[in-house]
């Protein structure tokens, strides 16, 4: 053993330097960044006469992705975790007819509406999380259960209740409200005036707007989404709690050995699934001024897509917030981009078909690169 | 069993135990998977608990470290009467388990393994961060004091050898101030150099004072570094025994329960 040759851990010439190319693949925003990329090249290309990257155009596809990424968001957060929650858009459902039910029918002020239905939808989300823990099931299995749980009492109490299956009236309701305007306020007015009148951006050129910008400033859905982002990407990679997220996923038992309180981090992360879904109810009741009960149907999946585009692992332990509101930027453009483009929006489903494939494809590749098992 | 005279429970304390398991029973429904085991860790000692597949070792070691609650039987700590209500009542008193299958998590970076459940933090601003830059100073720090030169802090503990994994979590046991090691298998998936590797790592620690449990099949990995002998059979121990007191032949021969390999291995010519 004591010949010169022996190699040191340093250079051990069998372990490969890792080429920057790898080292790029392993971060989890990959396939995110190439797809939106791909996504913005092809339509600026196709269909830039379109109206779609006008002010009103860009206004249009924000709003969408925001919409993707309010409940991406929880959904990734809860993947890493290692948990699905199915029940997603049925909460959404649910938490705006819950709001116009108490507002409307019952007549609450609106801020009171708002707080109880948060309050009652985390703790859903909550009671879910403690059943799956508690039976050990499957969260696709619970979850799944609620997804009918929800929606059927989203149809059922306002038929009870107000004989109709949606809910309308809340805009009447929510004047001069003080919480109201945080959902379904808009931002920065001012700025877009300016720009209109400098020119910059299209304002319309009669009637009672006259002068006035097509875009009159930034919906507070869009301010959701960028702080639901922002606090989701700090809390998983700059915390404590948020190393707890990955190894709960990663291993749950490990990490319960480690110490983790697993349940605990993952009972939270049903609870900010069931947040995210209520601020997007909410942002939406706000803007439609009604509830319905066909609301947020399929957005569980949608939230899964663009988590999984954004590069997050199925399996859980691996992830990242960026890739997935990336993944509901590229999803929230694709949807509206062919919409502008004028193609039969049934091909969107063949698109996100393709595109979930090819990206789950992708995310195992890249696991096994972590892994070490190529 | 005519060897058994040799075994005696308990040595002379040189030193008081840092743990005391007294008569410690697990059931599992009607599984019987420990029938009463007694066994002690003494400060700065190599203990081995030697067994056969499904002799209970895992079981009885997950009774120390708090993942199991024992049916009935005592714990003392440092004298002291103790009960552990979940693993991390256990690493705070100071043991710290490397579990046989399960303790890294793949796909997380080192420096995150390395600091798994014990997070530094910084705060910024009043709000309390994971200060990785620590985090990621000490891990390479530490793997360097442990001849493991990673690649970076952020490199994925996938990547790492079999050997190289128990020396983290070797590494991490000891940075936290453990005073009781427990290594469920450590050897068992191991290569001959990364074996050797695990057993020099098992000797350093044990220098620095800290009792080390070492759980094996392999009577060859027990001897080279163990001080103390407890064999585990069907739930029950059959005693302790003292290095020098026991040969590598009346080893195997307890941990399997005596006549059927002694004849096997007499086929084999000795090899087993
Ligand atoms: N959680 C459990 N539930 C039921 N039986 C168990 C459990 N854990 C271990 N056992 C049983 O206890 C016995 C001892 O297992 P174990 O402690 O893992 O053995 P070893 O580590 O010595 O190979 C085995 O028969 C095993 O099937
Ligand atoms: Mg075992």
């Amino acid at each position: 053993m004591a010949n010169a040759t022996q190699p040191t851990a340093a250079s051990d010439e069998r372990i490969k330097e890792i080429s920057a190319f790898r080292k790029a693949m392993i971060r989890p925003e990959l396939g995110g960044i190439v797809g939106t990329i791909a996504v913005f090249t092809f339509f600026l290309l196709f269909a830039f006469d379109s109206g779609m990257f006008n002010s009103q155009g860009i206004m249009n596809w924000s709003i969408v992705s925001a919409q993707f990424m309010v409940i991406a968001v929880g959904a990734c957060l809860l993947m890493i975790a290692g948990e699905f929650d199915l029940s997603v858009g049925s909460m959404i459902g649910f938490a705006g007819m819950m709001i116009a039910i108490f507002s409307v029918t019952y007549g609450w002020p609106v801020w009171l509406a708002i707080i109880t239905t948060f309050v009652l939808c985390t703790a859903i989300g909550g009671f879910n999380g403690w059943i799956v823990i508690r039976t050990g099931l499957p969260s696709f299995i619970v979850t799944l259960a609620f997804l009918f749980i929800l929606r059927g009492f989203t149809i059922f109490l306002p038929q009870v209740i107000e004989r109709k299956t949606i809910i309308g009236g809340i805009l009447d309701v929510a004047e001069g409200d003080w919480l109201a305007p945080i959902f379904g306020g808009k931002i920065l007015g001012g700025v877009f005036t300016w720009l209109g009148d400098a020119g910059l951006i299209a304002t319309f050129e009669r009637g009672t707007k006259q002068g006035q910008p097509v875009v009159d400033g930034i919906p507070m859905l869009i301010v959701w989404a960028i702080v639901l982002i922002l606090f989701g990407h700090a809390l998983l990679t700059k915390t404590k709690f948020g190393n707890w997220i990955f190894a709960a996923g990663g291993d749950a038992e490990a990490a319960r050995n480690s110490g983790v309180p697993v349940n605990r981090v993952k009972i939270l992360m049903f609870m900010f699934t069931a947040f995210c879904a209520t601020v997007f109810a909410v942002c939406q009741v706000m803007e439609f001024g009604s509830a319905g009960a066909d609301r947020g149907l399929l957005k569980e999946f949608e939230a899964i897509i663009a988590v999984v585009i954004g590069g997050a692992l199925l399996t859980g332990g691996y992830g990242s917030v960026l890739g997935a509101a990336l993944g509901a930027l590229i999803f929230g453009v694709v949807q509206q981009g062919l919409f502008f483009a004028g193609v039969e929006s049934s091909l969107f489903r063949v698109f996100l078909g393709v595109i979930l494939l090819g990206a789950v494809i992708l995310n195992t590749y890249i696991r096994r690169i972590i892994t070490g098992e190529r | 069993m005519s060897d058994d005279s040799r075994f005696h429970h308990g040595e002379p304390a040189n030193a008081a135990p840092i743990i005391e398991m007294k008569n410690i029973k697990k059931h599992f429904g009607r599984v019987i998977a420990l029938a009463g085991v007694s066994f002690d860790v003494k400060p700065g000692e190599c203990h081995c608990l030697l067994g056969d597949n499904g002799a209970g070792k895992s079981t009885f070691i997950k009774t120390m470290s708090g993942v199991h609650k024992p049916t009935a039987g005592e714990i003392y700590f440092e004298g002291k009467p103790m009960r552990f209500e979940d693993p991390r009542d256990a690493i705070e008193a100071g043991i710290a388990t490397v579990h046989q299958h399960l303790a890294m998590i793949p796909l997380m970076s080192v420096s995150r393994n390395f600091f798994m459940g014990n997070e530094p933090e910084t705060k910024v601003a009043g709000i309390s961060f994971f200060d990785k830059k620590t985090a990621d100073a000490v891990t390479m720090e530490e793997m360097r004091k442990m001849g493991i030169n990673l690649r970076g802090p952020d490199q994925a503990v996938g990547t790492l050898s079999g050997g190289e994994r128990q020396t983290v979590a070797i590494a991490r046991a000891v940075y936290f101030g453990a005073k009781i090691l427990i290594l469920d298998e450590p050897t068992s998936a191991l290569g001959v150099r990364q074996t050797s590797n695990v057993l020099a790592t098992i000797d350093r620690v044990r220098k620095q004072g800290i009792g080390v449990v070492f759980i094996s099949h392999n009577v060859r990995h027990a001897l080279a570094v163990g001080d103390r002998f407890t064999v585990l059979n069907r739930g029950q121990t059959l005693g302790t025994a003292t290095r020098g007191e026991i040969s590598p032949e009346e080893l195997q021969d307890l941990m399997a329960g005596g006549q059927e390999l002694a004849q096997l291995e007499g086929s084999l010519g000795g090899t087993v």
